[in-house]
């Protein structure tokens, strides 16, 4: 055990940073993602196969291609990086926020799609009946479709966590493999197998990235089971 | 109070264009499965636009596609009692009733949490989750949550067709007491004629999305060749008449009607109280003149007014009881055999046991303004 607790300063930054990284992005991606769901699931407009094509492009592409993109687009000298940059102060290149967005963005697919399938479950009469008793469309959502979706909301969010901490060829790419800004479990662990006498690391961090990922399953079943009971759906 | 019904629709190949105008207590959206009344009703709550049309719930245009006026379902108002309840999953029986009083404007409210929950009889269900309730107390709390949003107008889609007949039997005392007790007028859509008779003040009947006819209910149900091919066989005289008192040593109630004395299995109902009754016309005899040594006890005498050939070998035959028509189905054969004919004196025979539960219910007490 003491073996596997006694990190050195870098790795303990590593799982901190993971943490962050993964963590930020979730729940970065969760207001996206639950509209671009809603308009999947239930919008009516040109270019809907485009849009849905668009959001799985990440599941399908080589991760490299993904943080290569990111790179041209939201790098210092990409147009969105620029713009950030200069109007709101907001870098992504080469820090653990650009991790953020590339793990934000190789997991988004995932969640869209955990999402939309609890959105095209949810009864619409439920919501014409709260309709009737007064609740406009925006409250109807926060009342009614928003409770009823929470277990595919948690269920997109942890595979969207589980994705994040396991991120390794879009952030490498994009945000390179900086020790205390960029370096992630993945990354740490990368880094490691490329030096001599590396193993032992390599396989703490191993270790400790699969406890985590399995905690964060774990809570989420733990979490949608209790939410499951509540609702109790016929 | 009145609603106003005006509206083309058109529905893939259905056409709907029906037109109708109430006042009533409870209005009855009645027709076969298909008729439109559920799709009129939708457009009453907001739940669907009409192509072309107007709605006006007590001079309030709802609609109004001449001059593009559509106020949204949320605005309207309108309480809807659905046939499937739709009581949320993820909120508790309290929860669900407290939604629709949450969004009326305190101003508004005058729906009172106790007194409801007192009609509907849900007190010990406030706690629980719908899904462990039985389709009985769901609608009741389904009917309980759209009358504490304090509405103009309530709306009720079939509320007791899912349910077997021993739940039916448990709901109708309800909606006679929310007709009766509450100021909220009522439509209410039904393909039952037994539920029509025993509930509507008033009577909108449909067929293939029009109105084929409406008014009053004793009026519009005699009209039995109007009625669906299936519900036909429980066609009858609606008649409204009051306990006058009851007789212990048989177990039978005596009705007052202006046809005469009509002796029913006992209800439980004190002296004076209206009762609705419906004579299924398939349950009455004719006799030419009046008879002796029969069973039955109900012996009216009238004036034949109306025949009209019934399905298959039988005549439908209006009678004239002082005022009331009484409906008689019989054989083309017996009204040849008895020589029957328009005029004629006659006397309308129905036995005490074929009054069940499911034809007598509490009659519409006088109207406030006569």
């Amino acid at each position: 055990m003491n073996w596997l607790l006694d990190l050195t300063p870098d790795e303990w930054n590593a799982v901190r940073l993971s943490i962050k990284v993964a963590t930020v992005a979730m729940l970065a991606s969760l207001p996206p993602g639950i509209l671009i769901a809603l308009l999947l699931a239930r919008g009516q407009f040109w270019g809907k196969t485009l849009l849905n094509g668009l959001v799985h492009l990440p599941l399908i592409l080589p991760p490299v291609v993904t943080g290569y993109l990111l790179l041209l687009t939201f790098g210092r000298r990409g147009p969105a990086g620029a713009f950030l940059a200069e109007h709101f102060g907001i870098v992504f290149s080469f820090r653990w926020t650009g991790a953020a967005l590339a793990c934000g963005v190789m997991g988004f697919p995932l969640m869209v799609r955990a999402i939309r399938l609890s959105i095209e479950a949810v009864d619409r009469k439920m919501e014409a009946a709260a309709g009737t008793l007064g609740a406009n469309s925006l409250w109807v959502f926060a009342t009614i479709t928003l409770p009823l979706i929470l277990p595919g909301l948690i269920a997109g969010a942890i595979l969207a966590f589980a994705k994040a901490m396991g991120e390794f060829g879009a952030t490498i790419t994009f945000v390179s493999n900086i020790p205390n800004e960029t370096q992630t479990l993945p990354s740490a662990i990368y880094t490691f197998t490329q030096v001599p006498g590396g193993d032992e690391g390599a396989l703490r961090l191993t270790l400790i990235s699969i406890v985590i990922s399995m905690a964060a399953l774990v809570a989420s079943e733990v979490l949608a089971r209790r939410v499951g009971r509540r609702l109790d759906i016929e | 109070m009145s609603v106003l019904v005006d509206i083309n629709h058109r529905l893939g190949g259905f056409a709907i264009d029906a037109r109708f105008e109430s006042a009533g207590r409870l209005t009855a959206l009645f027709g076969a499965s298909g008729s439109g009344k559920t799709t009129l009703i939708d457009m009453i709550a907001g739940l669907i636009r009409p192509d072309k049309g107007r709605i006006e719930v007590d001079g309030r245009v709802l609609v109004d596609t001449g001059a593009g006026i559509f106020v949204p379902k949320h605005k309207r108002r309108i309480g809807m009692v659905f046939q499937d309840a739709r009581l949320f999953p993820h909120l508790s029986v309290a929860g669900n009733l407290r939604y629709g009083r949450w969004f009326t404007p305190p101003a508004e409210r005058y729906a009172d949490i106790d007194a409801v929950v007192d009609l509907l009889g849900i007190g010990p269900l406030m706690n629980r989750r719908p899904a462990k309730l039985s389709g009985g107390e769901k609608q009741r709390v389904a009917i309980g949550r759209a009358l504490l949003a304090s509405p103009r107008l309530l709306l009720m889609d079939e509320p007791l067709a899912s349910l077997d007949e021993a739940r039916k039997a448990e709901i109708l005392p309800y909606v006679e007491r929310l007709r009766d007790e509450t100021k909220i007028p009522i439509v209410y859509v039904s393909h039952s004629v037994a539920e029509v008779a025993r509930l509507a003040s008033d009577v909108v009947m449909l067929a293939q999305g029009n109105v084929i006819a409406s008014g009053p209910t004793g009026a519009v149900m005699q009209r039995l060749d109007l009625l669906p091919a299936e519900e036909r066989g429980e066609g009858g005289a609606v008649l409204d008449t009051k306990v006058l008192h009851h007789d212990e040593t048989f177990g039978m109630t005596v009705l007052g009607s202006a046809a005469g004395e009509l002796r029913v299995p006992r209800l439980a109902m004190k002296t004076g109280t209206p009762v609705r009754i419906r004579i299924r016309a398939r349950d009455v005899m004719i006799a030419t003149e009046k008879p002796r040594g029969l069973s039955a006890l109900n012996i009216l005498p009238g004036t034949i007014t109306t025949m009209s050939p019934g399905e298959g070998p039988a005549v439908e035959v209006g009678i004239d009881c002082n005022g009331a028509t009484v409906l008689a189905r019989i054989t083309e054969q017996s009204r040849q055999a008895l020589k029957l004919h328009l005029g004629g004196k006659v006397f309308a025979v129905i036995k005490t046991v074929s009054f069940d539960r499911a034809n007598t219910g509490a009659g519409l007490p006088a109207e406030a303004d006569g």
